[in-house]
């Protein structure tokens, strides 16, 4: 009770802190702040329309979100969403081309399958490095997301390339009815549901199940987890492979529900703001989704002020990079807060 | 009784907050439809970087801006959209809430699907996309393409660095081979043959709009291998131009004009000159013109321009350049006219063939003029 008591106070206070330091930031640029935090509300929560919006947008930061989260769990810091949302992309496109016109359920599954595999098997790398071979995995998976562009660009402009797509080179299309559609009559595409389901599937793992159990205490002292006889490797492998393949449905649901191709659109920082998320989260799969929903409304406003107050794109940035180090810098306060502790009976 | 307490309090917030949700639905955006209403010609314009990038969206964001002189003209921008699902956001937000008549979204990569798809929805908004080709047959006719022949002002550029460079190699930092890419290569290299037939350019392309590590380290090594004249064709040329003025060589802007960034060794450059475009469409829509779907033009339309040369340019440069800019505003200068052959030796335009700027084959261009270095397969 105490705990889930602080684990919401602390964050909910930071978000207020933040708030109020981007007030001032705003004060001096000039610009009545209650106004534009008014602004961020409406672009972001305030309609229909917003929250469309706003969800649309949170759906893939959510699946890139959990690439860095499950890794930290097991003390991994793991920043290779972004290439591994485009290598699940780009495979599952490939597989998505070479069975097109069997049916539309057959060529999603497989899509998704293909794109789960390969970006699983990418950050799986990153483990593996880590592991075998002790390379720092924060290097290397920011290198590796240079190493999917690469691919990628190689193979949409060469051997995937439809030639009928002259200035922006792309690859076939996966044909129209093997589309992910709407979620009902909204505008918001399935790409959210599968968002919420991983999340939470992710969460129950961590939570009730033994493996879930195994991660933690690895990622809390790997040396006691080694001498209890936890087989570690093999438990870093597979939660490098899960992380990598929640963002590679990511990238699935970028070729499958928006751009119907795979092209260099596919690279476009959804796995880095997902790094934000993870970390707001405190690498909690359920508090990944409102944290994803959160920045996808910041993101959502970002219109909003650019067009209603002239002020540049730049204002969201600042405020999302004050959120995250507020947030940072609250995790000093679990457990020093003294009224929200547990009263433990102390017997003299 | 406790409980009784907290399930009272609980209710209480649940109806606050369902009536705040309530009230929020049904009051919308009152920041938009206060001049969503008010009777001037309404653009929305969409960049997919920076507004400040010293190139591509710098280019537009300028156009836009010079739009602010028409007091009937109302325009709004939105900067860093991804070529998303993000994209079909903002240009709904800005039909709903902002009453935006005609949208620019100016990157090549908002074309399809997401132009096409949102333009299917709202057939009374008009989209002009910067770069496509509008086609009759696929495209609503809602939607239209402009783009300029900004490989005109490249050719200029070509024929002045063909008398400044000493070492007789150019240099060319590039995105993707794309045609509209390879043309500008293409063109540049041909007017700096056209004054040193022996000259070559040297093509790196990086992979990507905005790959500035990339761009930084091309340049450095085009400049290695001593090329003397660096010129480029990606999103913000901000990099490759202070790259060449650091090296002590020459550089040919593009997008915009970079003569601040290179006061010593700036040449000149291809730009842009959207603030006319976009006034002419407003004029269109104000007076209820027909919107043309497909607009194309060079210098003499005046939808690109030559930047003004640069202190350390040549008076016999200068008098070659404006000697080729008058046949361009006059219409009797053809940059592929035949015989030319592609880098590999194999004739593309036989001679007595020529292809004027307006002809669609040109836009389907996938080679490389003789005397250019590179190869556009990955």
């Amino acid at each position: 009770m105490f705990k889930l008591l602080e684990s919401l106070l602390i964050p909910i206070a930071a978000l207020v802190l933040s708030l109020v330091l981007f007030s001032v930031f705003i004060w001096f640029s000039g610009t009545n702040a209650f106004e534009v935090l008014g602004a961020i509300y409406r672009g972001a929560f305030g309609s229909w329309f917003s929250w469309q919006n706003t969800l649309v947008r949170s759906a893939p930061l959510m699946l890139t979100a959990l690439c860095t989260a499950l890794p930290a769990r097991i003390g991994l810091i793991n920043i290779g969403g972004e290439g591994a949302m485009v290598v699940g992309g780009v495979f599952a496109t490939l597989v998505g081309i070479s069975i097109n016109g069997m049916p539309p359920f057959i060529v999603i599954s497989a899509m998704v399958l293909a794109g789960m595999l390969t970006a699983g098997m990418w950050i799986g790398m990153v483990g593996a490095l880590k592991h075998f071979r002790n390379v720092n995995e924060t290097i290397s998976s920011l290198l590796l997301n240079y190493i999917a562009i690469a691919i990628m660009s190689y193979l949409v402009l060469g051997p995937m390339r439809d030639p009928a797509t002259l200035n922006n080179p792309s690859s076939f299309h996966i044909g129209v009815a093997n589309m992910i559609g709407n979620i009902g009559e909204s505008s918001i595409h399935g790409g959210l549901i599968f968002g919420l389901v991983v999340c939470l599937v992710l969460w129950i793992l961590m939570r009730y199940t033994t493996f879930g159990f195994s991660v933690d205490v690895i990622g809390g002292n790997i040396r006691a987890a080694q001498i209890s006889g936890l087989p570690v490797g093999k438990l870093i492998l597979i939660t490098c492979f899960l992380g990598g393949a929640a963002a590679g449905i990511a990238g699935v649901i970028e070729v499958a529900a928006v751009q119907g191709r795979a092209n260099l659109s596919l690279n476009s920082g959804y796995g880095y703001a997902g790094i934000l998320v993870a970390f707001l989260a405190r690498h909690n799969p359920l508090a990944i989704i409102p944290v994803a929903i959160l920045l996808g409304g910041i993101r959502a406003s970002s219109g909003l002020l650019q067009r209603g107050f002239d002020l540049p794109d730049a204002t969201t940035m600042v405020l999302q990079g004050i959120i995250f180090i507020v947030i940072l810098a609250s995790e000093f306060m679990y457990g020093r807060i003294k009224w929200l502790q547990p009263r433990v009976a102390t017997h003299a | 009784m406790s409980d009784e307490k907290f399930n009272t309090g609980r209710r209480k917030i649940l109806k606050t907050l369902s009536g705040i949700g309530a009230a929020s639905l049904m009051g919308g955006f009152g920041l938009g439809s206060a001049w969503a209403a008010s009777k001037k010609v309404k653009m929305g314009f969409i960049y997919v970087g920076p507004r400040d990038d010293y190139g591509y969206n710098q280019s537009h964001f300028e156009g836009k801006s010079s739009l602010a002189k028409l007091d009937w003209v109302k325009a709004v921008d939105e900067e860093n959209v991804p070529e998303t699902i993000e994209v079909v956001k903002t240009m709904e937000s800005m039909i709903n809430l902002d009453g935006a008549q005609v949208l620019f979204p100016t990157s090549f990569g908002y074309f399809d699907p997401h132009i096409l798809k949102v333009a299917k929805k709202y057939p009374d908004v008009t989209f002009l996309h910067c770069g496509g080709l509008w086609d009759a047959s696929k495209h609503p006719k809602n939607v239209g393409s402009y783009f300029g022949y900004i490989d005109e002002p490249m050719y200029l550029a070509g024929v002045v660095a063909g008398h400044m460079s000493k070492t007789g190699k150019l240099g060319y930092v590039a995105a993707i081979p794309i045609p509209q890419v390879l043309r500008n290569i293409n063109s540049f290299t041909l007017g700096a043959r056209s004054i040193n037939p022996a000259i070559t350019t040297n093509v790196v392309f990086t992979g990507g709009w905005a790959n500035p590590v990339k761009e930084a380290e091309s340049a450095n090594s085009m400049a290695d291998q001593g090329v003397d004249v660096l010129t480029c064709h990606v999103d913000s040329p901000k990099v490759v131009i202070q790259t060449a003025e650091k090296r002590g060589i020459f550089s040919v802007g593009y997008h915009t004009n970079q003569a601040v960034l290179a006061p010593k060794g700036f040449l000149t450059g291809g730009e842009w000159n959207w603030s006319k475009v976009y006034a002419d469409y407003a004029e269109m829509i104000k007076t209820g013109k027909k919107i043309p779907n497909l607009v194309r033009g060079g210098l003499k339309e005046g939808i690109v321009k030559l930047s003004p040369y640069g202190k350390v340019v040549s008076d016999k440069a200068k008098a070659d350049a404006d000697a080729s800019l008058k046949k361009f505003m006059d219409g009797s200068m053809v940059i592929y006219q035949g015989p030319i052959k592609d880098n590999t030796g194999k004739e593309v335009i036989p001679a007595g063939k020529s292809y004027s700027q307006t002809d669609i084959w040109l836009e389907s261009m996938d080679w490389m003029v003789e005397g250019v270095i590179g190869t556009t397969k990955g």
